[in-house]
């Protein structure tokens, strides 16, 4: 099991390299460049600059250095804010990030399993009906429109909270409700699906044949075979909200690094955008393998060698 | 019984349960065995799906002694199954429906007990044996833990003689090292092998009655009468009732004292299985006979199968279920449908016009 976790863990560093190979060709050819403004810069000072910052070399020699770097943990400069270094930005707004993924995840863990199960186990009956609608509203309202009614109702009209910043767990609540919400209803219609599925399920049949009580049948049964496939979409889950989300770190003024992923983008700002790319990608990874040993741990039928 | 027994009529009228009932009184089989522990009458259960109501099992009545094994058979689809479910009152609900009848289990009648009540007989006094025994265990729990639950549950033992108990009923079914084993999960026993669990966790509280559904119909030829051989014997070693639900004339055969033969939903023809193989009254039952493989028959021939399809059980017609596929049927069998009555002895009894003491099949 251990030789097979750490054989799992060196697979990512092929994989960062393919992806980090795609987005650095991708990125250098998609037109324009980090120089350019409203205010044309005349061609000489561009020049320059693509000379100072070694952006006149072919893509491969860029490629190599911008990988030399990497690889020894400088993640080079910023174009857009000049006086930073990206492994600065990256070591101010980082923990932030990754602090509202985690409260986000837990909380969609903790709402969206029993709220799936719940709606299972009424099924087409008010506790299905209500879960379901819920899932629903979650998935269809996009996260902007949950943050600005969250702020309107509970920091404008209740006054309960702060409408932003990032100074103590009151100025937590709303962002990480706000971030929760579509996660939330994707594992309620998850978990509910599932259950659903187990429940029809021969050995479930023997549960009941045993003279279970109904609670055994549930929590033994159906629950540990029902979450086996939830497993699977906790890994991205995670991956996406770890990573930070530009809309919620705007909306609520939180200075993490989600919001560098969409503006290193527009403002071709190529080594930060290289930086959260790597992030990403070694989120999603890293978090495959953690599912996948959680797999063993819930389904003993698999045992990796 | 009366009518006014009947728990929940759905899509009879009244008039026609009343009907049917007074009519079965008089043509229930005797009571072949003085000391019953099950007597299923008029039993029917329906499912309630939008293309209409099904009706799986449509007025049944039959019983079962004491240590007796008896045979239920037929082909798929049937209402072998849901008989046996709705006497543990296991049908899904919903669709399935127990919707008239009567079952009464050792003196206690079952359709009339609360949920709690109906769940502490299921696993104590009435033990399952399913079919599939790979997708019939729960795959993450292990066989020690799933072979124990029953025991814990209704007989109150503590854990180490709990324990005790499941490694007992191992070695009893025939798992090598018992006590070794109880902490491997299904998946890592064979087919024969999980089927030896699923009779131990059958087996675990001592029940007075098993229902055997399909016990062998997954395992290979060899392993079914290794199988077979085995509930037999416990059965006996454990003086436990046994309802052998097949398809399988022979598992029948081997198995039974006697047999219903189950046709769309009704039972048309009950016998010893002496009676049975010598002298059946409904041609259903021949078409069963003479599709069973002999030793004399010519290799690379086809095996003789009944034409046609059963019908379809929503609504059925009042005819006989079976004329379609009859070569012998008349016209009175297309529009009323036969009774079951006695036919030689008092413990054969057959649902056919043609067979009947003025029918045209002598």
């Amino acid at each position: 099991m251990i030789t097979y976790i750490a054989r799992r863990i060196l697979w990512i560093i092929p994989v960062l390299f393919v992806v980090s190979v795609i987005t650095f060709v991708l990125m250098h050819a998609v037109p324009g460049g980090p120089w350019d403004q409203e205010k044309r810069l005349p061609a000489s000072v561009v020049a320059r600059l693509n000379q100072e910052y070694g952006l006149d070399q072919p893509l491969y020699a860029q490629y190599i250095n911008w990988a030399t770097d990497f690889v020894t943990g400088d993640l080079g400069p910023s174009y857009r804010f000049q006086d930073r270094r990206v492994n600065d930005i990256v070591a101010d707004g980082l923990m932030t990030t990754v602090q509202l993924g985690v409260m986000a995840f837990i909380l969609s863990v903790v709402v969206g399993i029993p709220l799936g199960i719940l709606a299972a186990l009424g099924h087409n009956r008010w506790p299905d009906y209500l879960s379901t609608s819920l899932s629903i509203v979650g998935i269809a309202t996009p996260s902007f429109v949950l943050g600005i009614l969250l702020i309107i109702v509970f920091a404008v009209n209740l006054g309960w909270f702060p409408t932003g910043g990032w100074k103590g767990p009151e100025t937590w609540v709303l962002p990480t409700v706000a971030l929760a919400g579509f996660p939330i209803a994707v594992i309620a219609r998850y978990t509910r699906a599932s259950m659903l599925e187990v429940t029809r399920k021969d050995y479930i049949r023997t549960a009941q044949s045993k003279g279970l009580q109904r609670s055994a049948v549930v929590n033994r049964h159906m629950i540990r075979n029902a979450l086996i496939p939830v497993v699977t979409i906790l890994g991205p889950t995670l991956a996406f909200l770890v990573t930070g989300s530009f809309i919620i770190e705007r909306i609520f003024n939180i200075p993490g690094v989600g919001q560098f992923y969409l503006n290193s983008i527009t403002t071709r700002d190529y080594s930060l955008l290289m930086a959260m790319t790597m992030m990403y990608a070694f989120a999603v990874a890293f978090l495959n393998v953690v599912v996948d040993v959680l797999y063993a741990y819930i389904d003993p039928r698999i045992r990796y060698s | 019984m009366s009518a006014a027994e009947v728990p929940t009529v759905i899509e009879l009228s009244p008039e026609d349960v009343r009907r049917e009932q007074l009519e079965r009184t008089e043509v229930r089989p005797a009571g072949q065995k003085a000391d019953v522990l099950l007597k299923v009458s008029g039993l029917s259960t329906h499912f309630f799906t939008p293309d209409g109501v099904i009706q799986a099992v449509d007025d049944v009545s039959f019983e079962l002694g004491y240590g007796e094994t008896l045979g239920l058979v037929g082909e798929s689809g049937c209402g072998k199954s849901v008989t046996a479910l709705s006497i543990a009152r296991l049908v899904p609900d919903p669709p399935g429906q127990i919707v008239a009848g009567e079952i009464v289990f050792d003196g206690i009648d079952v359709l009339k007990l609360s949920q709690e009540d109906v769940r502490k007989l299921r696993g104590s006094e009435i033990g399952f044996i399913f079919q599939d025994p790979l997708t019939s265990l729960n795959p993450t729990l292990t066989i020690g833990y799933q072979i124990g639950e029953a025991i814990r549950e209704h007989m109150g033992l503590s854990q180490k003689a709990a324990r005790e108990r499941v490694v007992d009923l191992l070695s009893k079914v025939g798992i090598p090292r018992a006590a070794d084993r109880l902490n491997d999960y299904p998946f890592q026993f064979s087919g024969g092998m999980r089927q030896r669990v699923m009779i131990a966790i059958a087996l675990s509280c001592d029940p007075k009655l098993i229902l055997a559904d399909e016990p062998t119909t997954a395992l290979d030829v060899t392993i079914q009468a290794q199988i077979l051989e085995l509930i037999a014997k416990l059965a006996d070693e454990f003086h436990t009732a046994v309802l052998m639900i097949t398809h399988d004339l022979g598992i029948a055969a081997g198995m039974c004292d006697r047999v219903n033969v189950m046709y769309a939903g009704r039972i048309v023809e009950t016998a010893t299985i002496d009676e049975l193989f010598d002298d059946p009254r409904m041609p259903y039952a021949w078409g069963l006979l003479d599709s069973l493989p002999r030793i004399d028959d010519v290799k690379g021939e086809r095996l003789r199968t009944i034409e046609g399809l059963p019908p379809l059980l929503i609504k059925p017609p009042d005819a006989c279920r079976f004329h379609p596929r009859c070569i012998y049927e008349r016209e009175i069998c297309r529009e009323d449908e036969p009774e079951l009555t006695r036919r030689g002895s008092d413990s054969h009894y057959a649902r056919c016009w043609a067979t009947e003491p003025d029918g045209w099949i002598p």
